[in-house]
């Protein structure tokens, strides 16, 4: 078995250079993602893509979502407590508050993200 | 005759490597799911598969680093997964090996580079066919983590790949 590519160096300079682009690339992402960040009041939940409802969070409650996951809000905050997927990642993932961000279960294509119903239509928010 | 043979015996020790390193990397996706370790965004891994994968791309090419890929995945996903899964391991398992081998031509990047720059790959083909999936954008909130974890990993597979060719080739 003959290796055509020679002897493996060290890292090479490039490496350390795309390495070094990646990462600004990643933290200007962070930061425009963030500065775009809606704050909001509401929970909206979509399920394959198509919208499932829209919660209060402001109103403590438990929302089944169809079958497959389970949605608690209280106290302000929005987390799934069930999911029939294996792996459970939705169920870790830290609650959502007025601050924003999104919670996924990728197996059910469940998606609830914080909006703001108020003043926006839920089209400008997906921004 | 003797030509024969010996062609013979090269390309059944090819074919027995590849099915070893195929073994080893669907192994090797079962060992990382042993290791609790950063699940805060779907679809984060460490990419230990992948450390076969390379070691194929650079021992053998890019024909069998794929073969070995698509056996992996399939094997891996009809055994444990399930059709979407297979899906999101097939766009981020292509993506990251194609974009490995366009690198590996170019010979301008090491093994730590192509390796991180598979790993980045990986993850944002995976985020790609999430959000056509679930049909939302919205997901790609996700893509700087992925990103970060993207370069954390593979500098990691990198430089255990480059150990591991010192040592055993």
């Amino acid at each position: 078995m003959n290796d055509s590519y020679g002897k493996i160096k060290r890292m090479k300079k490039k490496d350390i250079i795309l390495v070094a682009v990646m990462l600004t690339a990643a933290l200007s992402l962070a930061l425009s993602v963030k500065m775009n960040r809606s704050e909001g009041e509401s929970l909206r939940i979509t399920v394959d893509g198509k919208e499932y409802g829209i919660y209060r969070l402001d109103e403590d409650q438990t929302i089944k979502i169809n079958k497959t996951n389970t949605c608690r809000i209280r106290d302000g905050k929005a987390w799934m407590i069930q999911a029939d997927c294996p792996d459970q990642v939705c169920i870790h993932h830290k609650p959502l508050d007025h601050t924003g961000g999104s919670i996924v279960c990728l197996p059910n294509r469940v998606f609830m993200t914080v909006i703001n119903n108020q003043t926006d239509a839920p089209d400008t928010v997906a921004s | 005759m003797l030509r024969d043979r010996k062609n013979m015996n090269k390309k059944i020790k090819k074919i027995t490597y590849l099915g070893l390193y195929t073994a080893a990397a669907i192994l090797l996706g079962y060992v990382e799911s042993l290791i609790p370790i950063f699940a805060a965004v779907p679809g984060m891994k460490l990419g230990l598969a992948n450390l076969a994968i390379i070691l194929v791309l650079y021992h053998f090419g890019p024909s069998e680093a794929f073969m070995v890929q698509i056996v992996r995945i399939l094997s891996v996903g009809f055994l444990f997964g399930n059709l979407f899964s297979i899906a999101f391991s097939m766009a981020g398992g292509l993506l990251s090996l194609s974009v490995m081998i366009l690198l590996k031509r170019g010979k301008a990047f090491g093994i730590v580079g192509i390796s991180v720059a598979g790993g980045v790959t990986h993850n944002i083909g995976q985020i790609m066919m999430a959000s056509m999936l679930i049909k939302n954008i919205q997901i790609m909130y996700y893509l700087p983590a992925l990103i970060i974890a993207g370069v954390l990993t593979g500098i990691l597979i990198g430089i255990l790949c480059m150990e591991i060719r010192k040592r055993i080739y």
